[in-house]
C-alpha cells in the first residue's frame, strides 16, 4: 500500500506508517481470512445446492423460498423468539437486585460474587447440572416443588414445560451480569438528584420512576440488544439438554437447526442460507443499537 | 459464547471502579423524619434487604451446591427421598473414578493448550495492533479500524460453515488447530478496549521515546505494555474464560476423544453415563470442569467485575 501524505513530511512519516501497518497487519489478515472471506462464501453458498463435499450447484433463491415452507425452520425460529421471554424477566429481577446491593451495608461484595458465579461457569457444565435439576423423578426443582405439595412435570420431556425450563435456566445464568451493569450505572447516578427530589416531596416510587429508570436507560437498552443477539444464537443448552431438539421439536433453536442441517444432514447450502438470515437479523439489531445509541458513542479522532 | 460473539457497546473513558465495599449511596431518598428514626429505618431496611438477597443467593448457589453434593453420593443415594443435601456416606472415590471413566485429563490438557496459546499470543498481537491504532500515524487507519469493528456484527454461526470447509480442505479437522489459529490473529474486542485505554496515555511519552531513538517495538515493549497492564490483564482473563468455556466451535471440529476439549468431554460424560444413571460420576466431572474458572474468578474477581462493569455501564 502506498502512503499518501504531504511530500515534505513523507520521509519522516513513512517509517511510522510502515511500522503501524505491520502491527495491524495480523488482525487485519485474520479478519480477511476468518470473517470476510467466510462471510462472502456463506452468501454464495446460500444460493447453491451443496453437500460440503462435491462442488456447489447454483440454485438461485431456492434455499430462501424453501425456508418459508419449512415447518421446522419456522418452528425453530418461533422457539428462539419465544425463549426471549426470559430477557424482560431477567432485567426486572436484576434491576431489583442491583437496587438492593446499592445500599450501604455489609455483605454486598459477597452477594455480588455469589450472583455472578453462574455467569462465569461454562454453559456446558451449567446445562448438564440443570438438565439434572429438571429431571422429572428426582430433580432438584421437583423435589423443591414437592416440599410445597406440587407434583412437578418432567420438564425437558414435556412440550408445555421444555421452553419455560430453558428460560428459567437462562435467567439464572444471566442475572449476575445484568445486575452488575445495573449496579455500575446506579453508582454513577449523582446523589443530589435524589436529594433534590426528596426536598420537593417526591416519594420513593416517584424517585425510582423519574430518576432511577431514566438514568439506567442506556444500560437497559444495551442489555436488551445484547441479550437479543445472544438469545438469537442459543445453542449449547439445547444441544446438551435436549439433544434431539426437544419433544416434538419444541426446543430446537435456529442455530441448533442450522448446525443439524449442516453437519448431520450435510445440507450445507440450505444451512448457509439460514445462517445468512440469522446474520442479517443480528446485523439489523446491532445497527439499530448503534443508531439509537449514538449519543453515547465513542468518536474516532 | 465465544469471545468473538460478545458484542459490546464501546465504553467511553474508564470510569471510576465500583468500590469493593459496596455502593456509594442508596437510592431511596433520605427520610424527612428525625435523624434517629431515619437511621433505625435504614437499619431495618438493610436487614430486610440482606434477608431477601440471602434467599436469592441460596437459589443462585443451589444448583452448584447440589452438583457438588451429588458428586459425593453413592449411585443409589441420588434417588433417596427426602433428598440428602449432605451425602451419607461421602464417596470421595467418585473423584478418583472420573479420571479413568473418560478422557478427562486429555480434555483438560487440550483446553489448556487451546486457551493458553490463543490468549497469550492473541493478546500480544491485539496489544500491538491497539498501540498502532491508538498512537501511530498510518494511512486509512480509521477505515481499517471500523472495518475490524464491523466484523463484530457477524455472528459465528454465519461463518462456521465456510470456516469448517476451509479447515477441512487443509486436513485440520479433528485437530486443535482450527480452535487455535484464528485466535492467534488477535481479538477485536480486546483491540478495541486497549485502544480506548491507550487514549488516557499521553502521546508525549511516545514522541519523547522516538526522539531518544527508540524503535516502535521498543516503545511498545518498554512503555506501552506496562501502561496497559491492568486493562490487558482484565481482557486476558475474560478471553481465557471465554475460550475455556467454548462449546460450539469444538463440537464442530473435534470428533475423537483424544482431541476433545474439556467441555466436550463432560458433555460426553453426560450422554454416556446418564444411561447408566451414574449421576455422581457426571456431577463430579462437571464440578471438576467448573473448578478452573471458579478459581480464576475468585482470584481475579476485582479485575473481572470492574472490566465487565466498564464494558457496559456507559452502554
Amino acid at each position: 500500500m502506498t502512503t499518501i501524505t504531504r511530500p515534505r513530511r513523507s520521509r519522516l512519516h513513512r517509517k511510522e506508517h510502515q511500522a503501524a501497518l505491520l502491527f495491524v497487519a495480523i488482525p487485519v489478515i485474520g479478519f480477511l481470512l476468518f470473517t470476510l472471506f467466510p462471510l462472502l462464501f456463506s452468501v454464495y453458498a446460500s444460493f447453491t445446492n451443496w453437500n460440503g463435499i462435491s462442488a456447489p450447484v447454483f440454485k438461485g433463491l431456492d434455499n430462501y423460498t424453501r425456508m418459508f415452507g419449512d415447518r421446522y425452520f419456522l418452528k425453530s425460529l418461533w422457539n428462539t423468539l419465544f425463549m426471549m421471554i426470559g430477557i424482560p424477566v431477567g432485567l426486572v429481577i436484576s434491576l431489583a437486585l442491583a437496587l438492593a446491593m446499592n445500599r450501604k451495608m455489609r455483605g454486598t461484595t459477597f452477594f455480588r460474587t455469589v450472583y455472578y458465579l453462574p455467569v462465569i461457569s461454562s454453559i456446558a457444565a451449567v446445562a448438564i447440572l440443570w438438565q439434572w435439576a429438571f429431571n422429572g423423578d428426582f430433580g432438584l426443582i421437583n423435589q423443591g416443588l414437592g416440599l410445597i405439595g406440587i407434583d412437578g412435570p418432567n420438564w425437558l420431556q414435556d412440550t408445555a414445560t421444555v421452553k419455560p425450563a430453558l428460560i428459567i435456566m437462562a435467567v439464572w445464568k444471566g442475572l449476575g451480569y445484568s445486575m452488575l451493569l445495573y449496579l455500575a450505572a446506579l453508582q454513577s447516578v449523582p446523589r443530589y438528584l435524589y436529594e433534590a427530589a426528596a426536598l420537593d416531596g417526591a416519594t420513593a416510587w416517584q424517585q425510582f420512576r423519574h430518576i432511577t429508570i431514566p438514568m439506567v436507560r442506556p444500560v437497559t437498552f444495551f442489555l436488551i440488544v445484547t441479550s437479543i443477539i445472544g438469545g438469537s444464537q442459543i445453542f449449547v443448552e439445547i444441544n446438551i439438554m435436549t439433544p434431539t431438539g426437544g419433544p416434538e421439536f419444541e426446543s430446537a433453536s435456529i442455530v441448533w437447526y442450522i448446525w443439524q442441517k449442516a453437519f448431520d444432514n450435510l445440507q450445507m447450502g440450505y444451512a448457509s442460507a439460514m445462517s445468512v438470515v440469522l446474520g442479517l437479523l443480528v446485523f439489523i439489531i446491532t445497527f439499530i443499537q448503534f443508531r439509537l445509541n449514538r449519543r453515547n458513542q465513542f468518536s474516532i479522532d | 459464547m465465544s469471545a468473538q460473539n460478545v458484542i459490546t457497546t464501546p465504553p467511553l473513558e474508564p470510569t471510576e471502579a465500583i468500590p469493593a465495599t459496596g455502593g456509594r449511596g442508596r437510592t431511596g431518598g433520605p427520610g424527612r423524619d428525625g435523624q434517629r428514626s431515619a437511621k433505625s429505618s435504614l437499619k431495618l431496611g438493610n436487614i430486610i434487604t440482606t434477608l431477601i438477597l440471602s434467599v436469592g443467593a441460596v437459589i443462585m448457589i443451589a444448583p452448584l451446591a447440589w452438583t457438588f453434593s451429588t458428586s459425593l453420593k453413592t449411585k443409589d443415594g441420588v434417588f433417596e427421598l427426602p433428598p440428602q443435601w449432605i451425602p451419607d456416606p461421602f464417596v470421595w472415590e467418585n473423584y478418583a473414578r472420573i479420571w479413568t471413566a473418560g478422557p478427562l485429563m486429555t480434555g483438560i490438557q487440550n483446553s489448556l493448550i487451546v486457551a493458553c496459546s490463543v490468549t497469550i499470543i492473541g493478546s500480544l498481537t491485539s496489544a500491538l495492533a491497539a498501540f498502532a491504532f491508538a498512537k501511530m500515524r498510518m494511512p486509512f487507519k480509521n477505515v481499517l479500524f471500523l472495518g475490524l469493528l464491523s466484523g463484530l456484527m457477524i455472528p459465528f454461526p454465519t461463518l462456521m460453515i465456510p470456516q469448517f470447509t476451509i479447515f477441512a480442505s487443509i486436513g485440520w479437522v479433528d485437530t486443535l488447530l482450527p480452535l487455535i489459529v484464528p485466535g492467534l490473529f488477535g481479538n477485536i474486542i480486546m483491540i478495541f478496549f486497549l485502544r480506548q485505554f491507550l487514549n488516557s496515555v499521553p502521546d508525549s511519552i511516545v514522541e519523547a521515546a522516538r526522539i531518544d531513538g527508540a524503535s516502535y517495538l521498543q516503545i511498545f515493549w518498554t512503555l506501552i505494555m506496562p501502561a496497559i497492564r491492568p486493562a490487558l490483564a482484565a481482557q486476558f482473563i475474560l478471553w481465557f474464560m471465554a475460550v475455556w468455556n467454548d462449546y460450539l466451535a469444538p463440537i464442530i471440529y473435534l470428533n475423537s476423544p483424544g482431541t476433545q476439549t474439556l467441555q466436550l468431554v463432560i458433555a460426553n460424560f453426560n450422554a454416556q453415563y446418564a444411561i447408566q444413571t451414574d449421576y455422581p460420576l457426571i456431577m463430579a466431572a462437571s464440578f471438576v470442569a467448573l473448578l478452573p474458572v471458579l478459581i480464576v474468578f475468585i482470584v481475579f474477581q476485582r479485575q473481572i467485575i470492574e472490566s465487565i462493569a466498564l464494558s457496559g455501564s456507559k452502554g
